[in-house]
């Protein structure tokens, strides 16, 4: 296993900069997620470590040791694709042991059969080895992907959001088991998702990428109490934060033009516009609160109701455990947890207290 | 507005049911969903409805009339697609009138309905367009203008967020529920998405295996599965099911020492929802276990989760089970740490492996 | 009407039907569909079921007008095809005809229509010159065609559009406009009706269109695969053997189906450019009409004998084929 640095990488495709100046290091042994919309440049930031596309600009280092130069089979890097990444002409077997047998490693008959099905043993699949990977599930050809990517040790892991093309039940399972293996074999995993709750869930740190650009790198508490713009803020977190255009006068702050008026903070370091978030569970419903709202929607989820509560021109969406037996209409009194707001400014930059 | 009526409605393809023997009577102004995994039926079930597909046996009602056999044009519903089915060479006024100019209505007719449509899903701005310029969400915010157009007596509707991002996905699911709310058209929505299923359905019918398995409003199919297989579906992550063997008021479970106390009040309805046996399915949601170091249970930490606002920690209770439990977000838990906790009374449920029925508690006198 | 929208057809429907198609009206509109589809197909299967006729017919039912639907089936065209033979003089005739002796079927055949049998025609070898020239000029182009469309779908290739285009280009000029250059060039090089002439011609000329379908089918799959190998620690080279090869079998099969038909039905630059040894069938069929009369059971025999060997790999390949054309269209 090994740390891995990108310094400084930039990349152009003809008419786009896919990559921008993006510095950012996983640690040995670190589960490291790169967060972003489609287009962010999360894929090519992979295939720049891999050695499959070559950065315009900058280095990447494995250990200290420059990879510019180094050809992706000399890498040791290991890649999960998040589709077609199995051979469909071979069996689950053949599959596993196929980077066991390239040139480069020249492994024994006997050693192939014994990691192959090690691996196999670790990702339950072993009653599957003889079978064609066109009769697999999807859920088992993750697996046997995953299975791939693991049966040699690897320096790195690359993930490119291999759990996207899963229905919601095996994505669950798997990210439980991928986080399982990852944290108990300690490799250094980059793991690239559009799926904010696959980044919340599974990493120790996370980096989100915008146009190119890395915005914020930290761990997913940082990332979801600390949002340094509100992209961030509302890429993370579902429901999605509540983000209103608000004023300053004499240190009250009102939002959205409507009734809600709260105190600033002390510090008075706000401008006179400027932009506020609130996290749904920051909108604690109670009978004695001091705001007030209708019901105009609510969404039961099991766990949680998501209530839609509109207070003049402002919808704040609050959630309450359980599922809530309000009904569409109700007046709703509410309290604002003013300690946890997070203001922006106009342009989306957090203010830094 | 209108209800509809399914009377032992089923579909055979060959020997194979893809459908089985059903009935289903949806309320004027309700909005249903038919939830399920992919191949349960669902979509055939609606497919039927529309008359885009036969029937093999059973019969149809629309308002009262029986519509089995009546051609999918004549029976004034609208139908929305996963995938968008615009028309590319046609502006979005342009598809939106469609369906109206195929009906022969005045010019100033259409010109009224579709400003009504547009302002109602705030696409007005849109109008000029055509259907490759505009964002997913967008196009699916079209074609549900074109199904209201038509002011029809039924709405169905295929998994049409299904082809959008998570993030537009979440939006529009409030916003066709608003809709819902402002029109109360009936409405039929097929998705194999749970947590949508919950968020918009008045009620949901979970379907498996070509047949239905529970009936019932968000909060019945969430807190009173009928079986395993609903309680498995519904719910992220879904209820625990821990297999163990019941006597004497307590359920053993296999691996670590878990003796689990049945709570009062249901000894008799085990004894006879067990039919005399031992085998027994203890259910309980991730938010029902409650961390306790006196609890009586115990589990090892296989992977821990932060969700957000709070998380998940996912506990080993032997080789094969691995039981997930909602906690306090801030409360980090290395790997096989041994956790104690106990079950919220109030929140258990038990099942009978055999049959894999819910066993119904006793009604408190 | 009414009693069908109550009741439904008479037979439960177990395959997915829309209900507009299982209404009376509908199936209606079907038979008549079915009708119409037979009648097409009859038609365009007429000139195939005269040859195959024409093939087996004597001389005189070949010309008897109307043509004849029932005759009695004799094997005189393929003597005309697979022989040469000059005729008795008319005593001659008698004398054999008398002496009939120890003939095998052909002799006999032959003698019934009094001529004698002086050796094996040329057919043969110009059928021999058909599948060389044809079968190695597939096989090198489908190759060829292999490692260029390969290129042309993975890798970075400075003016990539215009190459293809310029590739696709030679096929835009009628084969015939050719000719004459071609004719002279090969005069030059000593080319002219030999066998590597041919072969070269053949996939130079197939070699734009191999290129291009294959790219196609090349392009269906996906890139990742190679990748995984190369990150896996092979060659591109050891990649494309082992992980695309197998995944373009359709794509090849097509491709030769489609080489080997036009390789095997050309027929300008064969009359051209050959003329003895390297003569390919299809010119010596059509030169069947000028030597000795109008041969037509000897014609319709030998294009029967001309259409088999290709209809036999296009059968073989059949699964292949079907799968391979529609693979395009299919996914997405």
């Amino acid at each position: 296993m090994s740390h891995v640095e990108l310094q400084h990488i930039t990349k152009n495709f003809p008419g786009v900069t896919a990559l921008e100046d993006v510095s950012f290091d996983v640690k040995d042994g670190e589960f490291f997620v790169l967060l972003g919309p489609t287009g962010a440049g999360k894929t090519t930031t992979l295939r720049a470590i891999a050695g499959l596309e070559h950065q315009d600009a900058g280095s990447i280092l494995f250990d200290g040791e420059l990879m510019d130069n180094v050809t992706p089979s000399d890498r040791d890097v290991a890649l999960v694709f998040q589709q077609y990444s199995l051979y469909p002409t071979m069996s689950v077997f053949d599959n596993l042991a196929f980077p066991l047998r390239s040139p480069l490693r020249r492994t024994s008959v006997e050693e192939i059969r014994k990691k192959v099905e090690e691996t196999a043993e670790i990702l339950h699949i072993s009653h599957l080895l003889k079978r064609k990977t066109a009769h697999l599930s999807g859920g088992e050809m993750q697996r046997v992907s995953i299975g791939r990517a693991i049966v040699r040790s690897p320096r790195v892991f690359l993930m490119d959001e291999p759990l996207s093309n899963l229905d919601a039940k095996l994505r669950e399972a798997l990210r439980v088991e991928l986080q399982h293996l990852q944290k108990t074999q300690g490799s250094t995993t980059l793991f690239v998702t559009h799926d904010q709750i696959e980044a919340l869930t599974m990493a120790d740190r996370i980096g989100v990428l915008n146009e190119g650009k890395l915005i914020q790198v930290g761990t997913p508490e940082d990332i979801y109490d600390r949002p340094s713009t509100t992209f961030i803020a509302q890429l993370v977190g579902s429901p999605r934060i509540n983000l209103y255009n608000a004023q300053q006068q004499d240190g009250t702050i009102t939002i959205c033009d409507s009734d809600i008026h709260m105190p600033a903070p002390k510090d008075g370091k706000l401008p006179a516009d400027f932009q506020v978030g609130l996290r749904p569970e920051d909108v604690d419903l109670d009978p004695n609160g001091i705001f007030s709202g209708q019901l105009v929607l609510a969404e039961p989820l099991g766990v949680e109701t998501i209530l839609h509560i509109q207070s003049n021109k402002c919808t704040l969406l609050s959630i309450v455990p359980g599922i809530s037996t309000y009904h569409l209409g109700d007046l709703l009194k509410f309290n604002i947890a003013y300690e946890h707001i997070h203001y922006f400014g106009l342009n989306g930059d957090r203010f830094k207290s | 507005m209108s209800t509809i009526e399914l009377r032992q409605v089923e579909k055979k393809f060959g020997d194979l049911h893809a459908v089985k023997p059903l009935d289903l009577t949806i309320q004027d102004g309700e909005f249903i969903v038919l939830l399920g995994p992919s191949g349960c039926g669902k979509t055939t079930t609606l497919r039927m409805i529309s008359g885009l597909e036969t029937v093999s046996g059973g019969t149809i009602w629309l308002n009262g009339r029986n519509v089995t056999w009546l051609h999918p044009s004549a029976r004034d519903i609208a139908f929305v697609f996963q995938f968008y089915a615009l028309y590319p060479h046609l502006t979005v006024w342009r598809n939106i009138a469609f369906p109206l100019q195929a009906q022969g209505e005045s010019r100033e007719t259409v010109d009224k309905r579709v400003t009504e449509v547009a302002q109602l899903l705030r696409i007005e701005h849109l109008l000029g367009a055509h259907p490759g310029q505009l964002s997913g969400g967008d196009q699916q915010r079209v074609a549900l203008a074109r199904a209201l157009v038509r002011r029809p007596a039924a709405f169905l509707m295929d998994e049409p967020l299904g082809a959008l991002d998570a993030d537009f996905r979440e939006s529009m699911r409030s916003e066709i529920k608003r809709l819902h709310v402002l029109q109360h058209a009936t409405t039929v929505y097929v998705t194999h998405d749970q947590i949508e299923a919950m968020a918009m359905g008045d009620r949901i019918v979970v379907m498996s295996e070509a047949a239905i398995q529970q009936i019932g409003t968000p909060s019945d199919v969430y807190n009173d599965p009928s079986n395993l297989f609903v309680a498995r579906f519904i719910g992220s992550p879904g209820m625990n099911l821990v297999p163990g063997k019941y006597a004497d008021r307590v359920v053993q479970m296999a691996g670590l020492d878990n003796r689990y106390a049945v709570p009062q009040g249901w000894h008799t309805a085990l004894n006879k929802g067990l039919d005399g046996g031992s085998d027994i399915v203890v259910g309980f949601r991730p938010e029902a276990a409650q961390i306790n170091d006196r609890g009586s249970l115990v589990g090892k930490v296989y992977a821990s989760e932060m969700q957000g606002s709070s998380a998940v920690l996912h506990l080993t209770i032997n080789e094969n089970e691995i039981i997930h439990i909602r906690t306090d977000r801030l409360i980090p838990y290395p790997i096989d740490t041994l956790i104690h906790f106990d079950i919220n009374p109030q929140m258990v449920r038990f099942f009978n492996p055999k049959t894999e029925a819910a066993i119904k508690p006793e009604v408190a006198q | 009407m009414a009693s069908f929208e109550e009741t439904g057809p008479r037979t439960p429907v177990v395959e997915p039907t829309r209900v507009d198609k299982v209404h009376p009206r509908a199936k209606l509109g079907k038979s008549f569909r079915v009708i119409l589809t037979l009648i097409v197909t009859f038609i365009m299967i007429i000139p195939v079921l005269v040859m195959i006729m024409t093939a087996f017919k004597s001389r005189a039912d070949i010309v008897t007008p109307p043509p004849k639907v029932l005759f009695h089936p004799t094997l005189e065209g393929f003597l005309y095809l697979f022989t040469d033979r000059s005729l008795f003089s008319p005593s001659n005739l008698e004398a054999a005809r008398a002496n009939p002796g120890n003939l095998d079927y052909w002799q006999k055949l032959a003698l019934s229509v009094g001529q004698k049998i002086n050796g094996p025609s040329d057919y043969v070898g110009r059928l021999k010159n058909s599948v060389i020239i044809a079968g190695t000029s597939t096989i090198l182009s489908v190759i060829l065609g292999l490692f260029a469309a390969y290129a042309f779908s993975r890798f970075k290739i400075a003016g990539k559009d215009d190459l293809l285009f310029f590739i696709l280009s030679t096929r835009m000029l009628p084969g015939v406009v050719v000719t004459i250059p071609l004719f002279l060039l090969y005069k030059q090089l000593g080319w002219n009706d030999t066998h590597i002439g041919m072969i070269i011609l053949y996939t130079v000329f197939n070699l734009s269109f191999s290129v291009w379908l294959l790219k196609g089918f090349i392009d269906e799959i996906p890139i990742e695969y190679e990748e995984a190998a190369l990150v896996d620690g092979y060659t591109r080279l050891q990649a494309f053997f082992k992980i695309v090869l197998p995944q373009a079998v359709n794509g090849i099969a097509a491709t030769t189906v489609f080489c080997l038909i036009f390789a095997w039905n050309e027929y300008a630059f064969a009359l051209m450019l050959t003329s003895q040894k390297a003569r390919t069938a299809p010119p010596s069929i059509a030169t069947m009409l000028g030597s000795g009369g109008l041969e037509w059971s000897a014609i319709a025999a030998g294009s029967l004998g001309f259409l088999i060997p290709v209809a036999i790999v296009t059968f073989v390949l059949r699964d292949y084929l079907l799968r391979g054309v529609t693979f395009g269209a299919v996914r997405k």
